[in-house]
């Protein structure tokens, strides 16, 4: 089985890399590219541990083929804070505690993202809504819900001052 | 506030503890770049992938692998034959890990590869020839118990067994006091029910992962998520036959445990891989394999009989419990036994537990082993009692409480407790005044968790520029490297920046134990304060040296050396940074240690409150409002203790709503994904509230219990109570799903 050449974008940065054609983007990302950070929880869609945005909509990377990021721009948790910089979703998330282990929490911060991207002033119902595909064994969501509900109140005051 | 005569300290401020600082490991778990178990990757390594029986039990009568080592790239194939007979003590983790004569239940590992990249080991699976002839199977708790089951093993029972039972009863268990039928015939009101729970998994979100590297030589190294690296090198070193000396095992950031990885399944067929193919092995469970061949926890059968006067005093409690805890014994039945009347101070008590084999994957520990489901059974028909008898449940559980100086129903008298704190707590919160609307209800119910200490080695390194390194051998589950850094800050003296604790592998300290029983916060917490006076000790001679006075004329007050008194002289006080800057002048490095096999745990006691509303259309239900009240001890991270109060009382919500292991008729899990197999989303639930109740342990230098488990305990009743109340039917089987719940109340109606 010959593998496929992929040339995409990756946190802003061009990249290549040679894969299967049955290879999984998550796969690619992790294993082509070394970027672990996006995890695998289920392979089927069900957790959300893998998300990411490709070209700016929100994906489980397990369900998306590595050819498929050909010429397109793919954003993973480590592209979302600015060099030292955390984005205010990481600074809130540590603030709350609002995580226990910590491998759910990259793909709630990516969707977080994706959400406050497209809704800047959630309402709670909103915020639970949009996560349920990440899946947190840990926290029982209480403090994810409140840190993303801050992080917003944040942005949009910050925003404001701008 | 006289906490501990026996550790030393009277009174205390304190400064650091009680405090919420980020945690020392935040950032990189939310930029990506803490490593977990799948995210190490060594030079030359191979793919290793497990071949699991499609039966739920077989005699496996050959397996040919010639076909698959022929495939281009198989570097290893192994099966039982390439393990040694390992001992009483480890043969059942080892069947486990890989079949012998038989696979036991569906999912049962029976052959391993490895192969230079995942696509070769997964079409070499599909080469391996496994001859197996079925067996019958049994995967149901009673119908396992019954004459004439289908048996698993011809002699695993022990003693305490007696006859007439079926070959799959393998342990029983009594424990109790007084006379419980002059106990119930002194009832105004007796309640008999019998209640079955389903297996709920752990579900941690990070499947199982290992590297395995065995060289030539026989020094093996291992990389793994688990919650014990102690414990893998136990196990694995004695499967393998070798030194435990000879195989590290570094622990990675673990995604989850909750239980579920305080033991091996892929870690020794690693090693066995990497040793037969000479190059370093990766494995990383699928979802699928992680829940049909790891541990969820046992699924119950519970009878239980509770009496009461008509002024709420409960006169007598028994139960008898089955769990069964899959293909070999082990459920945690025995636990189940012990804690179910825990919460009650009971002159009559009686329980029995039944420790029962199945076709079912190993059952691992999940938060409180064994005391949820009994908790359900005993909490729902104190409800109903107290229902009946127009009782308010928060009064009855006041006056019939487990308090200090009461004798436990499983032998023990228990010292400070903090049960009747917690519902004294719940009773004056306003929660317990909300109004409920129609199809809604309310349910109380209480928990009870032995907690653990155990084997525990600390060290503490004072760096030169005054900054300090603690050194602990247990997995970092939720946060507790903060609560060793916040103990070590408190103890010095010194900012709590001025501190990193990290998570030693086995070769760099001594031996601890699994990050368990509630046990880290408490036991790691005590030995870092203890490692942390002496290496004070040490400061202050150093001190006492540089001043020419006797070491007892120092004291260690505000992170400085200072002399005790008048009589010492005028010396300035020294920081235990300018003691550090010329500790080698002064006779070397300074370093504080501390090994103890600590007990004094301290039980530990919780209150829930749950309200719910039941669609009568659907039978969904929707969990309005939920108030933990537990008691910590003394909470050093209170944004942890709650997070642990929270994460317990949402997967206990799953347990009771959703979560179950369906088997079909041929033995085989139906539900191996996150799919089918729900745990709760945050769109189903509400705001947790954590009501941090604080009756200090005397156990403890600082106070502190463990809280980690015992918040699963109550809310499968608190609950159930709720649904029950809201439809008007007692519910007595987990998980209350919508058919189940529709069926009841048309029931009801009819």
């Amino acid at each position: 089985m010959s593998q496929i050449h992929v040339s995409t974008t990756v946190n802003g940065d061009a990249v290549e890399f040679l894969c299967e054609p049955d290879e999984t983007l998550l796969d690619a990302l992790r294993d082509r590219l070394g970027l672990t950070g996006t995890k695998e929880g289920c392979g089927t869609g069900d957790c959300g541990a893998c998300s990411v945005t490709v070209d700016g909509r929100l994906v489980c990377s397990c369900l998306v083929l590595g050819a498929e990021a050909n010429g397109a721009s793919v954003d993973t948790i480590e592209g979302l804070g600015q060099g030292d910089a955390l984005h205010p979703l990481q600074r809130k998330f540590l603030e709350h505690a609002a995580l226990q282990c910590g491998v759910c929490t990259p793909g709630f911060l990516v969707a977080a993202k994706s959400l406050l991207d497209r809704n800047p002033d959630p309402t709670e119902t909103e915020v639970r809504y949009w996560l349920a595909g990440n899946l947190c064994r840990c926290t029982g969501y209480d403090k994810i819900v409140r840190a993303v509900i801050d992080a917003a109140a944040d942005m949009r005051s910050q925003a404001a001052q701008s | 506030m006289a906490l501990d005569d026996k550790h030393g300290v009277q009174t205390r401020d304190f400064k650091i503890v009680g405090t919420r600082p980020v945690r020392p490991d935040g950032l990189e778990k939310v930029t990506g770049k803490a490593r977990f178990g799948a995210d190490m990757a060594l030079p030359g390594m191979l793919i290793g992938m497990i071949l699991r029986s499609p039966h739920a039990h077989a005699h496996i009568r050959s397996i040919d692998a010639s076909k698959a080592l022929a495939l281009p790239g198989v570097k290893a194939v192994v099966t039982a034959t390439d393990f040694q007979d390992p001992g009483d003590g480890l043969r059942d983790i080892l069947e486990n890990c890989m079949a012998g004569e038989k696979a036991l239940y569906d999912g049962h590992a029976v052959a391993a590869v490895a192969a230079i990249n995942r696509s070769v080991a997964k079409r070499a699976l599909a080469l391996i020839d496994v001859d197996y002839e079925a067996l019958p199977h049994v995967t149901d708790v009673d119908a396992a118990m019954r004459p004439g089951a289908p048996a698993l093993h011809e002699d695993a029972a022990d003693e305490s067994v007696p006859d007439g039972w079926s070959k799959n009863v393998v342990r029983r268990y009594e424990f109790g006091h007084g006379d419980v039928d002059a106990g119930f015939a002194a009832a105004d009101e007796v309640v008999e029910r019998s209640f079955r729970t389903e297996a709920a998994h752990q579900g941690y979100i990070e499947p199982h992962a290992c590297v395995a590297s065995f060289g030539g030589d026989g020094q093996a190294d291992l990389w793994c998520c688990t919650q014990g690296q102690y414990m893998v090198r136990a196990t694995c070193a004695g499967i393998m036959g070798i030194e435990v000396a000879q195989l590290r095992v570094t622990a990675s950031e673990i995604g989850g445990g909750f239980g579920g990885k305080t033991t091996v399944f892929i870690e020794p067929v690693a090693l066995a891989l990497s040793r037969k193919a000479g190059k370093p092995v990766k494995i990383v469970m699928s979802r699928e394999e992680v829940f049909r061949a790891t541990g969820p926890t046992s699924s119950s059968s519970i009878d239980v009989k509770v009496g009461m006067t008509k002024d709420g005093r409960i006169t007598a409690g028994s139960a008898e419990l089955r769990y069964q805890g899959g293909a070999w014994p082990g459920s945690p039945v025995e636990f189940g036994a012990m804690s179910s009347f825990a919460a009650y101070d009971l002159e009559n008590v009686k329980t029995v537990g039944w420790d029962v084999v199945t076709n079912r994957p190993k059952q691992a520990a999940y938060r409180a082993p064994g005391a949820p489901m009994a908790a359900f059974a005993v909490e729902s028909c104190v409800d109903e009692l107290c229902k009946t008898l127009g009782l308010d449940p928060l009064d009855v559980r006041l006056k019939n409480a487990s308090r200090d100086g009461s004798k436990a129903s499983y032998g023990p008298t228990f010292d400070k407790i903090g049960l009747t704190a917690t519902l004294a707590t719940a009773k004056t919160h306003p929660h317990l005044s909300a109004p409920l609307g129609p199809n809604q209800g309310r349910g109380v119910a209480c928990g009870f968790w032995f907690n653990f200490g155990g084997d525990t080695c600390v060290s503490m390194n004072i760096g030169s520029d005054g900054t300090v390194s603690v050194i602990e051998g247990n997995p970092d589950i939720g946060g507790s490297r903060a609560a060793m850094s916040q103990m070590a800050a408190e103890e010095l003296g010194i900012p709590f920046e001025k501190v990193r604790t990290v998570i030693a592998d086995t070769s760099s300290l001594g031996y601890n134990e699994v990050t368990d029983g509630s046990r880290v916060t408490f036991a790691v917490g005590l030995a870092t304060i203890k490692a942390a006076r002496d290496a004070i000790e040490k400061m202050c001679a150093r001190a006492a040296a540089l001043w020419g006075i006797p070491a007892e004329a120092v004291v260690w007050e505000d992170g400085c050396a200072k002399p005790a008194g008048p009589n010492a002289g005028e010396h300035e006080p020294m920081t235990l940074a300018e003691i550090a800057a010329v500790a080698s002048e002064t006779g070397g490095p300074i370093a504080g240690h501390y090994e103890v096999n600590a007990d004094g745990a301290g039980v530990s006691f919780a209150t829930h409150v749950c309200d719910v509303e039941v669609d009568p259309e659907t039978g969904a239900t929707k969990v309005l409002r939920y108030t933990v009240f537990q008691d910590a001890g003394k909470a050093v991270h209170p944004a942890y203790v709650e997070g642990q109060f929270q994460g317990g009382a949402v997967q206990g919500i799953g347990w009771a709503l959703n979560e179950e292991y369906i088997y079909g008729e041929d033995g085989r899990l139906q539900n191996p994904g996150f799919l089918d197999y729900r745990i709760p989303v945050a769109s189903d639930l509400p705001m947790i509230d954590a009501v941090i109740v604080e009756v200090p342990n005397p156990g403890h230098p600082y106070g502190v219990r463990g809280v980690g488990e015992t918040s699963i305990v109550p809310p499968l009743a608190a609950v159930a109570n709720a649904v029950s109340a809201a439809c008007g039917v007692r519910m007595t089987e987990l998980p209350m799903s919508p058919p189940k719940l529709l069926k009841a109340m048309s029931q009801k109606t009819a």
